[in-house]
């Protein structure tokens, strides 16, 4: 059954490289080889988008419902076999608008991150090792907002199952660095799309440590799917984090050039 | 974006090239209270009060057209000081022009550049003077007039400079705390090129990130930012005057970021008319994340200062070991809290600090800060600071 389903979406599809044809005929193919192609086939669906600017509220909550904001801004660029560049600005809190990340991600290994502070006008090259941190104060951490390769995980697939956006996959992904804050992630994959509708975050001891929904997904140059808000439960603290984005705007010409230690000073 | 506005009124800066309309304003900055209170009697005269208030404010104009490859940054900054009117001062941060093309930059105009890697000294850096009433960690600086270009290539980034123009280091004055027993007469101060504080400095830099390397090497010809401080009595007072030489430095910063492991080394080889000498900066710090199971990460910095001179040095770290414990929170109110010291090997004299800061709702930031100093030989020039230990509360708004 779970055979005969991957190899009718195979043919339905019709955008897989050969070699991945070959390996989803492969008649015994396991639960792990399942979950590696669904996540392979999400990967591939968004690859080309290029470059892309962006901006992103970040409203955190704690248990008493009360809210604060911190405003960014972003500056992605794809990058041919290896992960993607990215410049983020701080807008607010006040305290550290101009602060600045300059992050050259890779599917193996530390990532290269330098931080701008602006008050001393210095550049701090920072160790990427700390991976489950959380990212300024929110429910999410580093990892959970670094680009998605293929390599930082191994796979499993689960089950299908209906869900907000139709059909989906449900595959569980195993962070391959020691360093992730997981031992497993289990991943909503909606079937016609291969767009994310929830992440479940398991933690060190494998308890479920934290959910995100994304919501309004819209379509942008008619392939690359990407969420207006993205919702983040702490279960075991009970504090929220949501991620509203805006201004979505892909190909404006970014280059290798608009990403390094100048850029990352000037970037404001 | 819906948090920056738009100016649409006509700006002075506005060029004939572009319309208004193209022009993007904002203000942003900073006031600040701070109170500072002391722990000891003062040792000198002039010094007899046990509390001091101060405020500040710093805003930031900014001005981009172009699509912004033009823009202006005004950066004026004014304390008010109750007790030391040496640091009651004013001073223009930034005030400068940068076009940004494809792989270059060009800024021109008053500017502020850092260049180093370590935490308890800042050997290397040199670009600017600094404002030594603000900050006793020498982190404050003034603005500096330059013109700068700067070049990214595969192999590194070019930064060359021409500095027209010198800017004197502040020093506390007769009534100010943290000062030497002579009082630094800065209408005073005495050059050794003729054309004194006009005089054109020039910098070269080369910086470029390899692998798990952040390198830099410059070269920088002109006035010594760092006086020498020279005994002289005038009209029947003793007090120093800053002396400025002219100097040759070559200077080089390297950082290799190793997992949780940050290695840090900063040298200068520094020739002037009276001397040539070496000094370095160098030492290690590692970090412990999300300790006892919290979000809390743990710092431990390691550091040591040496300086060819030994004890004729001119710089306070010349065989000194420096430890320090940083905790960042990760929380909300983005808490950090470091704790150090400083132990002189030739004197035995000790240092220790704290500096805690912390967000208080969106716009507020309370910080914390704490001097102590103990010398036991009163041969060593930190003797002057032994009554000096301060603990000093800042309240900044940020707008």
């Amino acid at each position: 059954m779970q055979v005969t389903k991957s190899f009718n979406f195979v043919l339905g599809a019709g955008l897989l490289a050969s070699g991945m044809l070959m390996s989803s005929l492969t008649l015994a193919q396991t639960a792990e080889e399942r979950g590696l192609e669904i996540s392979q086939e999400a990967k591939q669906r968004d690859l080309g988008w290029g470059d892309m600017k962006a901006e992103m509220l970040m409203v955190l909550r704690n248990k008493q419902g009360e809210e604060s904001v911190r405003e960014i801004r972003i500056k992605n660029l794809e990058q041919e076999n290896d992960g993607d560049k990215s410049l983020t600005v701080f807008d607010k809190p006040r305290d550290v608008k101009g602060t600045a990340f300059l992050s050259f991600s890779h599917p193996v290994g530390a990532d290269d991150q330098w931080l701008y502070l602006p008050a001393l006008k210095r550049v701090k090259r920072i160790a990427s090792r700390n991976k489950s941190g959380p990212f300024m104060g929110s429910e999410f951490a580093f990892e959970d907002l670094s680009s998605f390769e293929i390599e930082k995980y191994t796979y499993k697939y689960l089950r299908d199952e209906a869900c907000g956006l139709g059909q989906c996959f449900v595959v569980e992904q195993y962070p391959v660095d020691k360093n992730s804050g997981y031992t497993r992630r289990v991943v909503w994959l909606d079937q016609a799309e291969y767009r994310t509708e929830k992440v479940e975050f398991y933690d060190r001891k494998d308890s479920l440590l934290k959910t995100l929904t994304f919501d309004g997904y819209q379509q942008y140059l008619g392939q690359y799917w990407r969420a207006d808000v993205q919702t983040m439960i702490n279960h075991q603290n009970g504090k929220g984090t949501d991620l509203q984005w805006s201004g979505y705007t892909f190909r404006t010409g970014l280059k290798d050039s608009d990403f390094n230690k100048n850029t990352l000073k000037r970037a404001r | 974006m819906a948090f920056r506005h738009m100016a649409l009124a006509a700006l002075a800066i506005t060029p004939v090239t572009a319309s208004a309309e193209d022009v993007f304003f904002e203000v942003s900055g900073k006031v600040a209270g701070q109170l500072q209170g002391f722990t000891e009697d003062a040792q000198f005269a002039g010094q007899d009060y046990d509390t001091n208030l101060s405020f500040s404010i710093e805003p930031e104009f900014y001005w981009e057209w172009n699509d912004g490859e033009d823009s202006v940054v005004f950066e004026p900054f004014y304390r008010y000081d109750e007790q030391d009117s040496e640091r009651t001062h004013g001073d223009i941060r930034e005030l400068n022009w940068l076009r940004v093309g494809d792989g270059w930059e060009f800024r021109a105009g008053l500017g502020k550049v850092f260049w180093g890697v370590t935490e308890f000294q800042h050997l290397t850096d040199i670009i600017n003077q600094t404002d030594g009433v603000e900050s006793f960690d020498g982190e404050e600086k003034l603005g500096q007039p330059m013109l700068n270009l700067s070049l990214v290539y595969d192999w590194g980034i070019i930064d060359a400079f021409i500095l027209p123009g010198f800017r004197e280091r502040t020093f506390a004055g007769q009534d100010g705390r943290l000062r030497s027993g002579l009082v630094v007469n800065t209408d005073a101060a005495e050059y050794e090129s003729s054309a004194e504080d006009k005089h054109v400095d020039l910098a070269l830099r080369w910086s470029h990130s390899v692998d798990v390397f952040d390198l830099g090497v410059y070269w920088f010809r002109g006035t010594n930012r760092e006086p020498l401080l020279q005994t002289r009595t005038l009209g029947g007072k003793t007090e120093l005057v800053p002396v400025y030489q002219q100097i040759d430095q070559l200077g080089f910063d390297g950082q290799a970021t190793v997992d949780s492991w940050l290695w840090k080394v900063e040298t200068i080889v520094r020739d002037s008319e009276d001397d040539r000498y070496a000094a370095l900066q160098g030492g290690v710090e590692y970090t412990f994340y999300g300790i006892s199971e919290t979000n809390t990460d743990l710092g431990l910095l390691l550091e040591y200062g040496w300086d060819e001179r030994g004890k004729d040095a001119t710089s306070a770290a010349q065989n000194d070991i420096f430890v320090g414990t940083r905790f960042t929170l990760n929380d909300e109110a983005s808490t950090e809290v470091l704790l150090g010291g400083g132990i002189d090997a030739d004197y035995g004299s000790r240092s220790f600090f704290v500096e805690a800061s912390r967000r208080v709702g969106e716009d507020w930031k309370v910080s914390l800060d704490g001097r102590f100093f103990s010398t036991d030989k009163a041969s060593d020039p930190a003797v002057a600071l032994a009554e000096d230990d301060r603990i000093q509360l800042t309240v900044e708004r940020y707008f």
